[in-house]
């Protein structure tokens, strides 16, 4: 026995699952996630995916991966270099080794170190036996042996038996984490078990059997000389479940349209990474909520200003691209004054760019990528779970002031996953005050004009086909206020004052910003979207340190804040992390006419902490 | 309530296409149309794209929704899907809906959603002063094409058969009363109903289809179909539809037996796509009225509903449930 591995204490480790796409890193990565959670941590992940389906096997191209970091406190990102790495071949090793934290564990397959597996991804030698891996601690565990041993008497082929690896691994893990085992076996007869949808008894047996070698293996064998134990997180007391940005995006529209009274309606087309929300949304017809999948983007959007016409709570979900194919169509829903949510789950571009990579670079594009002088709305999700709240203040806005909102999240924070706070329906706001329909019954006497307004929202005056006496026309071109088609100048140059005014005086009801840290000081660091954890991190760490840095978070990217302007002239510098090449740091050059320093970077990958960090000791000349 | 009548469905904004325009005979239809419907004004909506056609809805006492180019067919199945009490009509033209929204219209047809579908066609692009559309003719000389247009058209209805739709029919402008009966049997369909309307634009394609309103000898060159009757057509009805091994071919009434003309079956969707794809310059008359009518398929609005109501009463989770759901734990 290995009686001598030390319980270590850790305020929070860092892994990182990487293996063939086809091979269940995801579903390992979320399954160690829901574990740590369950079990009292603070966790956040980062699933990295190849775009390709199945890209050969043993390839570097196609390399699958999963990063989490798990914690006794606070956890805002999937953490920097990993602490422990699981490759499961050579190509992972090759691929990921690099990211690991000097001296970090690498916990491998020794089984699948073949000749012709190293041969594949270009390894002259065993990197297992080469001393290669010296400045790393590497376990390598012949896995495809140990599972076959465990799995010998049952009757299932030896491809079959390989496959348990993964809840061998499990067991190895919940073991070095010092995790509760019953929560995994519980997990596998959930999935698998008699009373799962589609029970599979034998996998259930043999995941179970795989899943307590792997626990008896980090029990018995001298490998490892340490084990990890973290404690509980001081987390809000709650119900929580583990959730990916797009599911509570997709729970957000479910729960809007039951706050609102409204039908849920999402027009959308299929396209990475914001398909997801689709897919959850879709079974959602038992709350009412429809959904169409049309033929192109286009007819995405278009069908949802359809809804929205006709009175449903209108949604439509996309990504970078879809969002460009989308533009005119979105300038519709601004210039007929309907609510409408564009949920852009942002990826690489120009273009194709990486469809399965995280980044923030359609900001611009949400801002002007329209023709005329188009002004929306613009909100920004920071986390998985914060999804929920943007997706659901998205729709507020957008019935508040009948207007298209778009909603920013990204790749990192829609397909990554964190702990949520499952709200009750009672807790959200009631969204019925903003709905507001025009009825005759409520303005005796009146005539319906469709474009009178609200004197404080600037919002119009909403009446629905079907509602009694109030039919009227309205359309993509310019019009007055009782809606007849005009091309006088001056109701031209009023109406585009009107549009732009009603998007800027959002700014006097939102939330102030709020500091992280000193009111005044050196830099300022602003974060939006995304960027929110590694900045919330880098800051935390800098003012433990106690360097005059403060970090202020952006929820609206349009319009600003109102005391945005006030923070930023309280610092020297000011710096915005953003996952562009300076869009953000545009925009807020424009506004406020500050030399914003923007720390760019645009591969993919979320920030780590240390390049905040780092960026901004420089700043500080340090 | 009194019955309505076509003036009640008449706004009072000043119509302003051309003097002489094929529109007004086909506004005049399409509001005998909404009378035949049934709904009150203000459970109509007319949705529309871009163009001359377009404009159709602003001159309509309904509920109206003025577009974007090629657009409207998407937008009118979320308002249909939204809504689905709401009688749904869509004013387009060949532009609108073959070239630029050829997508939409596409999809649109084969969903089968409850939509009542003009598409006016006059051959050209007019709101853009006269360029040449997908449905304009080989060697028709327009803005963009001043040495004859050298892409081939498209029939649209043949297109629409290929797509399953269940109700097509076509019209031209100068024949108002079958204009009006083809809106009228349109809008009573329960399903998608595509109604092409020939129509003439007096500036930019004066005379498209001069050959069939020619009031001498365009009798000669289409057809009205009438259900259960049989095909003859011409000036004098000297002529008629005969099978002619898979196809379709015109023969004199006088050198045919009786029982080998032709009887038009609406509910035959074989023939109705031969009939769609019958062309004057192809020794056949062109079908007009309505081709092809089966309202025994489900509508897609329809099947949306059910399908809520089936979830419902399978699983019927509240919106709590649902986000409670999954693997969850309370600190």
């Amino acid at each position: 026995m290995a009686e001598n591995a030390k319980l270590t204490s850790a305020e929070q480790i860092v892994v990182k699952f990487t293996g063939d796409s086809g091979d269940g890193m995801q579903l390992i990565g979320n399954q160690l996630t829901a574990l740590a959670a369950l079990d009292g941590n603070d966790v956040n992940s980062l699933p990295d995916y190849p775009s390709e389906i199945r890209a050969p096997t043993g390839t570097i191209a196609g390399v699958s991966g999963f990063q989490m970091c798990l914690g006794d406190h606070k956890i805002y990102t999937a953490g920097d270099a990993p602490d422990v790495l699981v490759a499961f071949n050579p190509a992972a090793v090759k691929h990921s080794a690099k990211f690991v934290k000097p001296g970090g564990m690498i916990i491998t397959n020794s089984d699948s170190f073949t000749e012709k597996a190293l041969a594949k991804v270009g390894y002259e030698s065993n990197p297992l036996e080469d001393k290669s891996l010296d400045g790393y601690d590497v376990k390598a565990i012949p896995m495809f042996t140990l599972v076959r041993e465990a799995l010998a008497d049952m009757d299932m082929p030896n491809a079959a038996k390989d496959r348990c690896k993964n809840f061998f691994t499990m067991g190895v893990l919940c073991w070095l984490f010092n995790k509760t085992p019953q929560l995994v076996l519980d997990f596998i007869q959930e999935k698998f078990g008699p009373n799962a949808k589609k029970p599979k008894l034998q996998i259930a047996e043999a995941n179970t059997k795989a899943f307590k070698a792997g626990l008896n293996y980090g029990e018995t064998t001298i490998m490892f000389q340490e084990r990890y134990d973290l404690g509980a997180a001081q987390i809000e007391k709650g119900l929580y479940r583990n959730i990916t940005g797009n599911d509570a995006s997709a729970l957000a529209i479910a729960a809007a349209g039951a706050k609102s009274g409204l039908q849920p309606f999402i027009g959308s087309y299929p396209i990475t990474p914001a398909t997801d929300l689709l897919h959850y949304a879709s079974e959602f017809k038992d709350l009412d909520l429809v959904t169409m999948q049309m033929e192109d983007e286009i007819a995405g959007i278009c069908c949802a200003i359809g809804a929205a016409y006709a009175g449903n709570l209108a949604f439509t979900t996309t990504s970078g691209p879809g969002l460009a194919l989308k533009t005119e169509a979105a300038g519709l829903a601004l210039i007929l004054e309907l609510p409408l949510v564009i949920v852009n789950v942002q990826r690489g571009g120009p273009c194709t760019g990486l469809p399965t990579k995280t980044e923030q670079s359609d900001l611009l594009q949400a801002m002007f990528g329209r023709n005329g002088d188009s002004y929306m709305p613009i909100i920004a999700a920071n986390s998985p779970a914060d999804c929920f709240d943007a997706t659901f203040q998205g729709a507020k806005i957008a019935l508040k002031y009948r207007t298209p909102v778009i909603v920013l999240t990204d790749g990192y924070i829609g397909q990554g996953s964190c702990p949520w706070k499952v709200p009750t329906l009672d807790e959200l706001e009631d969204l019925t005050p903003y709905v507001n329909l025009w009825k005759p019954e409520d303005h005796p006497g009146e005539t319906y004009m469709s474009y009178k307004r609200d004197p404080e929202t600037l919002a119009r005056d909403w009446a629905i086909p079907g509602t009694k006496g109030c039919q009227h026309r309205i359309g993509s071109l310019e019009k007055n206020e009782s809606g007849a088609v005009s091309h006088d100048p001056m109701n031209h140059q009023k109406m585009t004052e009107i549009r732009k005014a009603k998007v800027d005086n959002l700014a006097a009801v939102l939330p102030e910003a709020e500091i992280n840290g000193a009111d005044s000081g050196k830099v300022l660091v602003i974060s939006w979207g995304g960027t929110y954890g590694a900045v919330k991190g880098a800051v935390d760490r800098l003012i433990a340190d106690g360097k005059p840095v403060s970090g202020v978070n952006l929820r609206w990217v349009w319009p600003f804040p109102p005391n945005l302007g006030d923070i930023i002239s309280r610092f020297d510098k000011v710096l915005a992390p953003e996952l562009n090449m300076g869009q953000l740091s545009l925009l807020l050059r424009a506004k406020f006419l500050v030399d914003v320093q923007s720390l760019s970077k645009v591969q993919g990958d979320p920030f780590r902490e240390f390049e905040v960090i780092d960026k901004v000791n420089e700043m500080l000349g340090e | 309530m009194a019955e309505l009548t076509k003036k009640d469905f008449a706004s009072a904004a000043e119509v302003k296409w051309c003097p002489g325009c094929g529109d007004y005979a086909i506004m005049n239809a399409v509001r005998a149309g909404m009378v035949a419907a049934g709904k009150p004004r203000d459970e109509v909506a007319i949705v529309s794209g871009i163009g001359c056609s377009s404009r159709f809805p602003y001159y309509m006492e309904t509920y109206g929704l003025h577009t974007i180019h090629g657009r409207a067919a998407a937008i009118a199945s979320g308002v249909k899907v939204g809504n689905p009490k709401l009688d749904v009509w869509v004013i387009s033209g060949d532009g609108d809906s073959t070239a630029i929204g050829g997508n939409h219209f596409m999809h649109a047809i084969r969903r089968n959603i409850n939509l009542n579908y003009v598409m006016i066609n006059n051959k050209i692009y007019g709101l853009t002063k006269g360029q040449y559309s997908p449905t304009s003719e080989m060697g028709q000389i327009s803005k963009t094409t001043p040495y004859g247009v050298i892409d081939y058209p498209m029939t649209p209805l043949k297109v629409a058969m290929g797509l399953g739709a269940t109700f097509v029919a076509r019209g031209l402008d100068a024949q108002m009363k079958l204009s009006e009966e083809i809106c009228v049997r349109g809008a009573k369909h329960h399903g998608f109903s595509m109604m092409e309307i020939f129509a003439n634009c007096i500036i930019y394609n004066d005379g498209a289809h001069q050959q069939l309103t020619d009031k001498d000898t365009g009798a000669d060159y289409f057809i009205i179909l009438k259900d259960g009757e049989k095909m003859i057509f011409g000036t004098e009805n000297q002529y008629c539809l005969v099978q002619d091994g898979f196809k379709i071919k015109a023969a004199k009434v006088a050198d045919v037996a009786e029982s080998d003309i032709l009887v038009h079956d609406e509910k035959n969707a074989e023939v109705a796509a031969l009939l769609t794809a019958m062309r004057p310059d192809g020794g056949l008359p062109l079908a007009l009225g309505i081709i092809y009518a089966d309202d025994s398929k489900k509508t897609y609005d329809d099947m949306v509903y059910e399908q809520v109501a089936a979830v419902k009463a399978k699983r019927g989770r509240t919106v709590d449930q649902v986000m409670q759901e999954g693997h969850t734990w309370t600190v």
